[in-house]
C-alpha cells in the first residue's frame, strides 16, 4: 500500500468513518476508488478491478456511461434541481415514462432521493391507502436505513439506533414460506406486504414458483398491498425491464432506485396505481422531499430508462448470462466441495461456498485477482455476483479467467491446500 | 421513450450518442459472432439454407420494392440478381467448408477456420437487396454476425430485408443478433460504425467517398472501387452475338451493376457491322447533337446527375427530347475523344454506352487502358473477338482483375454468366487501391490457424486429424429460478450428458472419417 494510501486511510478514519474503513482493512480489502470507466474501478494506487458488485446494480450499463454524463453535462446548461413545490417539466416527463413502462395500471410517480426514502414514501402512500398500519416484509429484508425503510429490516440496523419497531407494526415472515405469509395477514390488519422480487443483501435465494404470486394472492383476499421492491432485480436485470413481471406479478407499488439514474445523480422513485395515489389529491403537499425527483436526476433516469429498453440490450442480458453460467458451471465442477451453488436470475447472481463465511475469502482474492464483488451481508455464504448488462463477451470472458484462480485461492485458504481439485 | 428525454435536453446528434449507439449493435454482435463461432458445419448450414430459402421465395417481394422506394431499376432484372444472391450463391459454396478444418497435405499443415468476426456491411441503393443477401450469407456461410447499413435511398427494403434475413436465421437456430441493421443510417453514425475497434472488418460496396472513408477508418477493409468497363469489339468478332450481349448487359437491370460497360471501342473495320446489329439489337444511335444533350443532361459540374440513375433509355431519351423507337433499350453516344474532355468517357450507371472507333487493335487496347484511367481501374472489361492473340492482349494490358470474353460484362464480372464467383462486390485490388483482386466471396471473410510441427517431426497428421476441433454450438440457457418452466431443473436435465456425449462421439467419429477421406486423395 502507497503511503499516500495509508495516510488517506488515517484520515479516512478522523474525518468520516472509522469503523467502516478499519473493517475492509481487516477483511483484506483496502480498495479506495479512484477512476472508473465502464465495468472497471481504478484503485488509488492504480489496481484495476472488474466491478460485480455495481453497488446494488447502481452501475448495471456501466460507470460514467458516456451518454449519460453527455445528458447531464447538457442538461446543467438549463436545469438544476428544480423547486419541488412546482409543476416540473422534467419529474413529469419521467413519471410519464415510468407509468409506460411499468406494469398494470401503475400511474403516479412519488419521488425521494435515494432508495430508503423511496421505501418510506411507499409505506406512507400504503398505510394512508389501507388505513391500516401494519407492514410485513421478509426476514433478514434489506429496504434501506431510514426511519420507516429500517424497520423492515433485520433488528442490526434499528436497534443500534433505538430504532426497532415497539408497536408491533413491522412484522416479518421467512421467505419462500406462503403459510407464515398467510399467518401474518390473516388478521386483515396489513397494509402492505413489502417483497424485493430476489432478496439481494440476503444472498439471492430465489423465490420458489409460485411464491411471488402466491403473495400477490394472499394480499388481496386479505386487503393489503403489495410494494415491489425493485430497487436491485430492475431495469432489464433479470431480462426483463422489471423483474417482477417475470414472475407474472402486477404490484400495487414499484420501487426503483440506485440503477435508475447509472450513478451520476441521486433518484428514487415509487410508481402507484390512481386508485392507490389518494393522498396525491387530498394533501399534495402531504410529502414533500426537497431533492426528491431532482430535475437533473429525472433527465439522466428517462435517458437510462430509455437505454435499458433498446432492443440490444436484452439480447445482451441473454447472452451474459448464459456466458457466464456457463463458465461458472464449469468452475463449480472444478471445486465442487467449496463452490457449491449458483443462485441465478438473469444478471442477479449469488454463489454460495461451503463455509459459514465463505464468501469473505472469495471476495478477498476476488480483488487479489482484480475482480471487486462483495459477500452478503446477512448471508455471508453467498457471494453477490452481479455482472452489467452491457458486459462485453472479452470482459466476461476475462472475468471467469479470474473467478476462477481466486475460487482456487479462497478454497486453499478455508479448506487447506491438501485436498486437490477435480480437474 | 426517447421522445420523453428529447423534449428535454437532446443528445441524439452528439458524438457520445453516436458512439454508445454503434458500440451497442457491435458489442452485441461480438456476441453472436463468439457464440456462431462454436457451431458446427451443420448447423451453420442449416442456418445459411433457411435464410437462402426466405431469400429465394421473397426475390420477388424486394425487388418491387426496391424499384419503388428507389425509382430506378428493372423489377423483373432485381428479381434474378436477389434470386441468384440467394440459394444460387450458396450452392455455388456448397462443397467449400469454412467451418470445418481442412487438412494441406502437401505442407503437412493442419488449419482452422476463425471467422473474421464482426462484419460491418455498406449496401448501396443500386443493388440494394441483392447486396444485403450477397453479404449476409457470406457471412453466415463463414459463421460471422453482420451489421448491415443500408443506402438512404433504398433503406427501408434493406432494413426490411435484413430482419427477415435475421427472423429466418434465428429461427434456425444462429445466435440472435447474427444479423442487424441500421435502420436509420447518417453519416455520423456510420463513421462511427466504421472507426470503431468493435468492427473486424468492413464490407464496402457503394460510392468511392464511402469506400475510401472505409479504407481509412483504421479497420481491415474489402472496399471497391467504382467501375467503367470498357468493352472491345475486334474485327474478328461475331457483330451480331456481340451487340445482342452488350444490349443484354447494358439494359440489364439499366446498368445498375457497376460491372456495365462504359464505352464500346470497335475497330474501324468492324464499325458498320457492328452498328447495324446494335440498332438491331434495340440501340438507337445518336446524333452529334443528341449526344451532346446528353452530355450536357447526365453529367453536371459536380459528376453524374443521379436522376438519371437507373432510369431507362426510353426514359432519358424523352428528358432529353431525343425521339426514339419504343423498343429502345440503349442509347448508344459516339465520341471522338476519351479521356478527362469527355465526360462521356466516365462511368455511366444508365443504359446509355459511349462507342469509340479506333484505327486498330493496338490504338483500342491503349484507348482501353486510357479508360480506366479515367475510373474504374482494378474492375472489369470486356471483349468480344474470336482471336486468343486478342483477347491475351488485351487481358494482359487493361488494368482489370476481370476481363469478360464474349459475354454480356454486367451479369459476366459479376459471376452470373460467368464461371467466376457471383458476387455483389467486385475486389478492385491493387489496380483499384483495394485490398483483394477477386470477387469477394465467403472466402475473404475467414482466416486459418495453421497447426505447424517441426519440419523433422514425425508426427503423423492422423493423430490430429482424428482430434476434432470442439464445436459445442450454441450456449446452454441460464436458469431464471423460480420463473415456471425455467428454473435449474426444467433447464438441465441430469442425465443429458450422456446423450451429448454419445453425440459428439459420433460427430467426432464422423470428422475423423471425412479427415481420413480428405488426406487419401
Ligand atoms: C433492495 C433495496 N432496497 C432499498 C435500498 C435502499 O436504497 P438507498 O441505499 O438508496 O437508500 C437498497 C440499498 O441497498 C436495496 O438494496
Amino acid at each position: 500500500m502507497s503511503q499516500e494510501k495509508q495516510d488517506f486511510l488515517e484520515r479516512s478514519k478522523t474525518f468520516w468513518n472509522p469503523g467502516k474503513t478499519q473493517a475492509w482493512q481487516d477483511m483484506g480489502v483496502d480498495l479506495v476508488i479512484d477512476r472508473r470507466e465502464g465495468y472497471y474501478l481504478h484503485d488509488m494506487d492504480g489496481q484495476r478491478l472488474i466491478d460485480v458488485h455495481l453497488n446494488g446494480g447502481t452501475y448495471n450499463i456501466g460507470h460514467r456511461h458516456p451518454e449519460l454524463v453527455e445528458v447531464l453535462n447538457q442538461a446543467t446548461r438549463k436545469f438544476d434541481m428544480g423547486n419541488h413545490h412546482f409543476p416540473s417539466l422534467a419529474r413529469t416527463a419521467l413519471a410519464e415514462a415510468l407509468a409506460a413502462c411499468t406494469p398494470g395500471d401503475l400511474q403516479y410517480t412519488m419521488y425521494g432521493s435515494g432508495g430508503g426514502e423511496a421505501i418510506d414514501i411507499a409505506i406512507k402512500t400504503a398505510r394512508n391507502a389501507m388505513k391500516k398500519r401494519k407492514i410485513v416484509s421478509i426476514v433478514k429484508a434489506y429496504h434501506g436505513h431510514t426511519g420507516l425503510a429500517v424497520k423492515t429490516g433485520d433488528e442490526r440496523f434499528s436497534k443500534l439506533f433505538l430504532s426497532e419497531d415497539t408497536a408491533g407494526e413491522f412484522v416479518q415472515v421467512p421467505f419462500n414460506d406462503l403459510n407464515a405469509m398467510e399467518d401474518a395477514l390473516k388478521g386483515r390488519d396489513v397494509a402492505a406486504v413489502i417483497m424485493e422480487t430476489i432478496p439481494a443483501t440476503y444472498g439471492f435465494p430465489m423465490p420458489k414458483e409460485g411464491y411471488l404470486p402466491g403473495v400477490k394472492k394472499l394480499c388481496e383476499r386479505y386487503d393489503a398491498l403489495y410494494i415491489a421492491d425493485e430497487v436491485q432485480t430492475g431495469l432489464m436485470r433479470c431480462g426483463a425491464l422489471w423483474a417482477i413481471t417475470r414472475y407474472g406479478v402486477e404490484p400495487d407499488l414499484l420501487v426503483t432506485g440506485k440503477g435508475i439514474s447509472g450513478g451520476m445523480y441521486p433518484i428514487a422513485c415509487v410508481v402507484v396505481s390512481k386508485e392507490r395515489a389518494g393522498w396525491l389529491s387530498q394533501d399534495g403537499f402531504g410529502h414533500m422531499s426537497t431533492m426528491g425527483g431532482a430535475e437533473l436526476g429525472c433527465i439522466v433516469a428517462l435517458k437510462v430508462l430509455e437505454i435499458v429498453q433498446r432492443p440490444e440490450v436484452i439480447s445482451m442480458v441473454r447472452y451474459i448470462s448464459n456466458f457466464i453460467r456457463a463458465g461458472l458451471d464449469q468452475i463449480m465442477a472444478i471445486y465442487p466441495d467449496f463452490f457449491t451453488g449458483i443462485r441465478q436470475h438473469g444478471v442477479v447472481m449469488g454463489l454460495e461456498f461451503n463455509h459459514p463465511e465463505g464468501a469473505k475469502p472469495v471476495m478477498k482474492y476476488l480483488y487479489r485477482n482484480g475482480v471487486w464483488a462483495i459477500f452478503s451481508t446477512l448471508d455471508p455464504r453467498v457471494l453477490q455476483f452481479k455482472p452489467g448488462v452491457l458486459m462485453t463477451q472479452a470482459l466476461c470472458e476475462d472475468l471467469l479467467r479470474r473467478v476462477e484462480a481466486a475460487i482456487g485461492e479462497a478454497r486453499t485458504e478455508v479448506m487447506g491446500a491438501g485436498s486437490r481439485r477435480t480437474r | 421513450m426517447d421522445n420523453f428525454v428529447r423534449r428535454l435536453v437532446d443528445i441524439s446528434q452528439s458524438e457520445a450518442a453516436m458512439r454508445a449507439r454503434a458500440d451497442l449493435v457491435l458489442e452485441r454482435a461480438r456476441w453472436a459472432a463468439e457464440v456462431f463461432h462454436r457451431y458446427d458445419r451443420a448447423k451453420t448450414m442449416a442456418a445459411v439454407d433457411a435464410v437462402a430459402r426466405i431469400a429465394f421465395d421473397k426475390a420477388g417481394e424486394y425487388a418491387e420494392w426496391a424499384v419503388r422506394e428507389t425509382g430506378f431499376g428493372v423489377v423483373a432484372h432485381k428479381k434474378i440478381k436477389n434470386e441468384l444472391s440467394s440459394i444460387p450463391l450458396v450452392d455455388h459454396y456448397r462443397d467449400r467448408d469454412f467451418v470445418s478444418p481442412r487438412i494441406d497435405e502437401r505442407s503437412m499443415v493442419v488449419e482452422i477456420p476463425r471467422p473474421a468476426g464482426v462484419i460491418f456491411a455498406l449496401a448501396p441503393s443500386t443493388n440494394p437487396v441483392a447486396t444485403v443477401y450477397f453479404k449476409v450469407l457470406s457471412a453466415l456461410m463463414t459463421r460471422n454476425a453482420i451489421v448491415i447499413s443500408p443506402h438512404p435511398a433504398a433503406r427501408e427494403c434493406c432494413v426490411d430485408a435484413a430482419r427477415t434475413l435475421a427472423a429466418a436465421a434465428e429461427a434456425a437456430g444462429a445466435p440472435e443478433g447474427v444479423i442487424q441493421v441500421i435502420a436509420d443510417p447518417s453519416i455520423p453514425l456510420i463513421d462511427q460504425f466504421m472507426r470503431s475497434d468493435k468492427t473486424d472488418v468492413i464490407l464496402a460496396t457503394g460510392g468511392s467517398a464511402m469506400v475510401r472513408s472505409a479504407y481509412s477508418s483504421s479497420n481491415p477493409a474489402i472496399g471497391v472501387g467504382p467501375g467503367n468497363a470498357p468493352v472491345f469489339v475486334d474485327a474478328t468478332a461475331d457483330p451480331g452475338h456481340a451487340a445482342r450481349h452488350i444490349v443484354e448487359s447494358k439494359s440489364f437491370d439499366n446498368s445498375l451493376l457497376c460491372t456495365n460497360e462504359s464505352v464500346l471501342i470497335v475497330v474501324a473495320e468492324a464499325e458498320r457491322a457492328l452498328k447495324a446489329e446494335l440498332q438491331k439489337a434495340g440501340c438507337h444511335i445518336c446524333s452529334e447533337e443528341e449526344t451532346q444533350t446528353l452530355r450536357r443532361y447526365l453529367f453536371h459540374e459536380r459528376g453524374f446527375n443521379v436522376e438519371a440513375l437507373g432510369r431507362d433509355a426510353i426514359w432519358i431519351a424523352r428528358q432529353v427530347g431525343i425521339k426514339v423507337s419504343p423498343k429502345t433499350l440503349v442509347l448508344v453516344t459516339p465520341i471522338r475523344l476519351i479521356g478527362e474532355e469527355e465526360p462521356l468517357s466516365r462511368e455511366k450507371l444508365c443504359p446509355v454506352l459511349g462507342l469509340y472507333t479506333a484505327r486498330n487493335n493496338a490504338q483500342a487496347m491503349m484507348q482501353a487502358r486510357a479508360l480506366l484511367r479515367l475510373s474504374g481501374a482494378g474492375h472489369s472489361a470486356a471483349i468480344h473477338s474470336n482471336d486468343t492473340r486478342a483477347i491475351v492482349d488485351y487481358a494482359a494490358m487493361v488494368e482489370v482483375y476481370r476481363v469478360v470474353v464474349n459475354a454480356p460484362c454486367s451479369q459476366g464480372a459479376a459471376g452470373f454468366a460467368t464461371n467466376l464467383a457471383p458476387t455483389f462486390t467486385i475486389g478492385t485490388g491493387f489496380f483499384g487501391r483495394s485490398s483483394v483482386g477477386e470477387n469477394i466471396g465467403p472466402q475473404h471473410l475467414v482466416n486459418w490457424t495453421r497447426i505447424a510441427y517441426h519440419k523433422d517431426s514425425d508426427v503423423t497428421l492422423d493423430a490430429i486429424a482424428h482430434t476434432a476441433v470442439r464445436q459445442p454450438g450454441p450456449l446452454p440457457e441460464a436458469p431464471s429460478d423460480g420463473v415456471p418452466g425455467r428454473s435449474v431443473a426444467d433447464l438441465r436435465p441430469v442425465d443429458a450428458t450422456a446423450d451429448r456425449d454419445a453425440l459428439r462421439e459420433e460427430i467426432r467419429r464422423i470428422i475423423a472419417d471425412e479427415l481420413r477421406a480428405a488426406l487419401k486423395e
